[in-house]
């Protein structure tokens, strides 16, 4: 066998490659570092909340050294009607000390990333896309095949492990039978939008200091009744704002995704955060929304898959994570990679340590905590039902309009008969929502 | 849509799309406008005869189009490496 160009390869700079690539060329292993985009970040987008404790335990100085944009101490979540919004508002200082969660723009974030990279060794080739594994027969293993390396165009890198860090679409896992497509019902399409509106406007508009930040979501009419919701993230001259839309859902609907994101940015609870800002970006990217179901194969003979390629997101209806799990992930293979490389052995069975790492952390603890909550997310009464209900209940503990009051039992009785949901669907979502979450 | 999309940056690549539609497919299965509908970036459009255009270098690259095509309708892999859309806030 040709002597290998590189110990590790790693496809695609986003935050799961970029930290398996930094701590293995830390710790001394040649790694090159691949992303087709012309620069690292260039073809990476999220809604933009990373929760960052993982962050700081690789990076303990991010905080003043990585392009991080303002501290979230507030996280709103709305039920929406046409013309209303009722919620949950939750501020805390606590949430900044220490920092729990900052708001990234990835083309700026990733970029940083993929710069300490190189600065402990690792070797970064932008602008290049991976076409396909390079592999080799390897008779009696599942796949039948071990991954010696991969091709870009003419060139042939080999390395003695492969990193599939390539996105949620990650071609390499299914191309060599690792991983299938998912289904429709597993994935989300987010579709977004950054706003310039200055400092001070949104410090004022969202009510939050200097570097501190607004994490805003909405359920309901904000996606037209379509499985999923909106965000609005506070950076720290602009804001993130668009919908996430579960893709069997908006099939079903029948509905276009950017008419949806149109009347999400037109809805009246969305632009009074927004208006008189500037667009200057509008994105989309795919969200794989399974969990733990989702998670499958992640290791072969000579490759593992990190990140949202593994499908390590958790969307638990409160929080949507996805970065951190990338991190946690990154930093799980990395281990595995160097015990593998050290003891010579980068078969599947030397790079197993990978998913014990994973379920001994948080990564692997919070899919198996919350396997239960994609299932809870697609009752449908959460995207259609729930706000109208809420905002009659609101209209008559608020709307004194001179008539007798009535108990809030009877309101809420009341308010629950001229629903479609019923008492016992209620009490089955509330149930479902405990056990899930 | 334009004007949304007039905001990126987009490194077209002139010599060689990344999309290709294999029509008999879509008029057969009749994924056609699911495809044009999911599709965030409007890059499909169906044409009175039932076959789909394709505005590549419109195209966002997130993968929904192929994600619910029927299987074999769409051939889509990422633009060569440097082309496509390149963002600066993201």
């Amino acid at each position: 066998m040709t002597e290998p160009d590189f110990d590790v390869a790693v496809v695609g700079a986003g935050p799961a490659g970029a930290l398996t690539a930094y701590l293995l060329a830390r710790d001394g292993h040649s790694v090159v570092l691949i992303d087709r985009g012309a620069a690292p970040g260039a073809k990476n987008l999220s809604g933009g909340v990373l929760y960052s404790r993982v962050l700081g335990q690789v990076f303990p100085d991010y905080l003043t050294q990585a392009p991080v944009e303002r501290r979230i101490t507030r996280n709103v979540v709305q039920f929406c009607t046409p013309d209303s919004a009722v919620g949950l508002d939750a501020w805390t200082g606590r949430l900044a000390d220490p920092v729990n969660a900052v708001t990234v723009l990835r083309a700026k974030l990733d970029a940083w990333l993929a710069e300490q990279c190189e600065e402990v060794g690792a070797f970064a080739m932008s602008g290049v896309r991976v076409d396909e594994l390079l592999t080799e027969p390897a008779p009696g293993t599942a796949l039948g095949r071990r991954v010696i390396g991969v091709r870009a165009g003419d060139d042939e890198l080999r390395a003695h492990v492969v990193v599939a860090a390539d996105g949620v679409n990650s071609f390499l896992a299914r191309s060599i039978g690792l991983r299938q497509a998912p289904a429709t019902h597993q994935l989300a399409v987010g579709v977004k939008a950054v706003v310039e509106l200055g400092a001070e406007r949104i410090e004022d508009r969202f009510g939050v200091g200097a570097d501190e930040g607004a994490a805003h979501a909405f359920v309901g009419d904000c996606t037209q009744g379509v499985a999923g919701g909106g965000f609005c993230y506070t950076n720290r001259e602009s804001v993130s704002l668009g919908v996430v839309l579960r893709l069997d859902d908006l099939v079903a609907s029948g509905r276009a995704a950017s008419d949806v994101f149109e009347h999400y940015l037109a809805h009246p609870a969305v632009q009074r955060l927004v208006r008189g800002g500037t667009m200057v970006e509008y994105g989309s990217h795919l969200v794989a929304e399974g969990g733990l179901a989702m998670l499958g194969e992640i290791a072969c003979d000579g490759m593992v898959v990190v990140g949202d390629a593994a499908g390590l997101t958790i969307n638990s209806g409160l929080t949507v994570r996805g970065m951190d799990l990338a991190i946690g992930s990154g930093i799980a293979a990395a281990g595995a990679i160097h015990d593998a490389l050290t003891s010579t052995d980068t078969s599947k069975a030397g790079l197993e340590g990978y998913r014990r790492r994973l379920f001994d952390g948080f990564v692997g603890q919070d899919l198996t905590t919350y396997a239960k909550a994609p299932a809870f997310l697609e009752r449908p009464r959460t995207y259609v039902d729930y706000g109208p209900l809420l905002e009659e209940i609101m209209l008559a503990v608020f709307g004194l309009d001179t008539t007798p009051r009535r108990p809030m039992a009877r309101v809420v009785r009341d308010a629950l008969r001229a629903s479609p949901v019923r008492t016992r669907d209620l009490v089955a979502d509330a149930w479902a929502g405990v056990r899930a979450l | 849509m334009a004007e949304r999309l007039a905001l990126n940056h987009f490194e077209t690549d002139e010599e060689h799309s990344h999309i290709e539609v294999d029509q008999e497919r879509v008029r057969a299965t009749g994924c056609g406008p699911t495809i044009v509908a999911c599709c965030p970036a409007r890059v499909y459009t169906a044409e009175p005869d039932g076959s789909l255009s394709v505005e590549y270098a419109a195209c966002l690259e997130c993968g929904t189009c192929l994600a619910v095509a029927a299987p074999g309708a769409l051939r889509w892999h990422y633009p060569r490496g440097g082309f496509g859309v390149a963002f600066r806030e993201g």
